[in-house]
């Protein structure tokens, strides 16, 4: 049954139902169809990043602008972003960020374990609301229970898509 | 080399009506404050290195008025992958000047990377920004304040400044949320087309 849920769709028919219209990334194999969702809608801009941090000033320049932004990004790019969630935090900045996570469930890279591991804590250490996502059925729900509670209380929110979720990558065999 | 502050006042006192000025940590922000307080203006005390990225999607925002972001040397280079997603987003009203004096005065003077062998126009045209520029003398500023005012953008002037330590002037608030509710709804009133 959860097979045939299109979590990817179910983002994109949030971001576009709360109007999100400036879509920052990094890329990430696992933000990889919601940007082609994006990209694909005249309405949406998809900026794609140097490097994570610049998606927290740019989503916060964009509120300031009066326009919502959404920063999609693998988790490895939460440690990036710590010293530059200081402004939304400070200036109340509603400021969204989905994150597909690594370093958790079947993680075969060894080098994606320290940011996988560590990035609830950083988000938490910078005052951002969490949000987790284990099942697919649940990512809709969470992902617009997450953006309200940004926007509605001037608050900072990151979903976590858990890898389990996502489905972990694993070398080929032999 | 120009002095910093007469030069940030000059660039200002022409300024129209749709201009939404942004500056980065740290004497940028005393700088824009010692021209005059405004409600247009959004000035980083924090951040560093935020205030580039800031710009850019405040740009995209309201792309019917002009942004101004001035900020220095060592903000810059905290980030200037910015500078390719700027060149990239290619935002006509994003016009950028860059406090160049070659140091972080706020820290004690230590030198940057353009004291040394960086030259950030070259980095910014090498990032593709198109329309870049040095300053280094004042017969220059009326030229480029009309180019802040009305060329289209991106564009970016290296302004070489003497390193100075002047004194702080605090913007309006301290306070983040009081700053920023004040200058977003200047950013988010219309204005008539000047």
């Amino acid at each position: 049954m959860s097979d045939t849920i299109n979590w990817h769709q179910d983002i994109f028919d949030v971001l576009l139902e709360q109007n999100f219209t400036l879509i920052a990334h990094v890329p990430d194999a696992g933000h990889t169809p919601l940007i082609k969702m994006c990209e694909a809608n005249n309405g949406m801009e998809v900026v794609t990043l140097t490097t994570e941090e610049e998606g927290v000033g740019l989503v916060s320049g964009a509120w300031a602008g009066g326009r919502k932004g959404v920063l999609l990004m693998q988790s490895s790019g939460v440690g990036n972003c710590a010293n530059a969630l200081a402004l939304p935090a400070i200036c109340r900045i509603p400021f969204l960020t989905i994150v597909s996570m690594r370093g958790e469930w079947g993680e075969f890279i060894p080098w994606q374990m320290p940011m996988g591991q560590g990035t609830p804590g950083v988000l938490e250490a910078m005052g951002v609301q969490l949000f987790r996502a284990d099942e697919k059925v649940e990512v809709g729900a969470t992902v617009a229970a997450a953006a309200h509670l940004a926007h509605n209380t001037r608050a900072s929110a990151a979903v976590l898509l858990s890898q389990k979720m996502i489905g972990a990558k694993q070398f080929s065999e032999g | 080399m120009l002095n910093r502050r007469p030069l940030v006042e000059f660039l200002l006192a022409e300024r129209p009506d749709d201009l939404l000025v942004v500056s980065g940590l740290g004497s940028s922000t005393w700088d824009v404050t010692a021209a005059g307080d405004d409600p247009r203006n959004f000035c980083f005390i924090g951040a560093m290195g935020q205030a580039g990225p800031f710009a850019l999607g405040l740009a995209m925002a309201q792309p019917d008025k002009r942004v101004l972001l001035i900020t220095g040397d060592g903000e810059l280079l905290m980030g200037l992958g910015v500078l390719a997603t700027i060149a990239n987003e290619d935002p006509m009203n994003l016009a950028i000047a860059v406090m160049d004096n070659g140091a972080y005065v706020e820290t004690g003077g230590q030198a940057t990377a353009t004291a040394g062998r960086t030259d950030l126009e070259m980095v910014a045209k090498g990032a593709g920004i198109s329309a870049t520029r040095t300053v280094r003398d004042e017969s220059e500023l009326p030229a480029l304040r009309d180019w802040f005012y009305t060329a289209s953008g991106p564009v970016l002037a290296n302004i070489k400044i003497v390193p100075e330590a002047l004194p702080l002037v605090f913007p309006h608030s301290f306070d983040g949320v009081t700053a920023m509710n004040r200058f977003r709804d200047a950013a988010t009133t219309e204005v008539a087309a000047g």
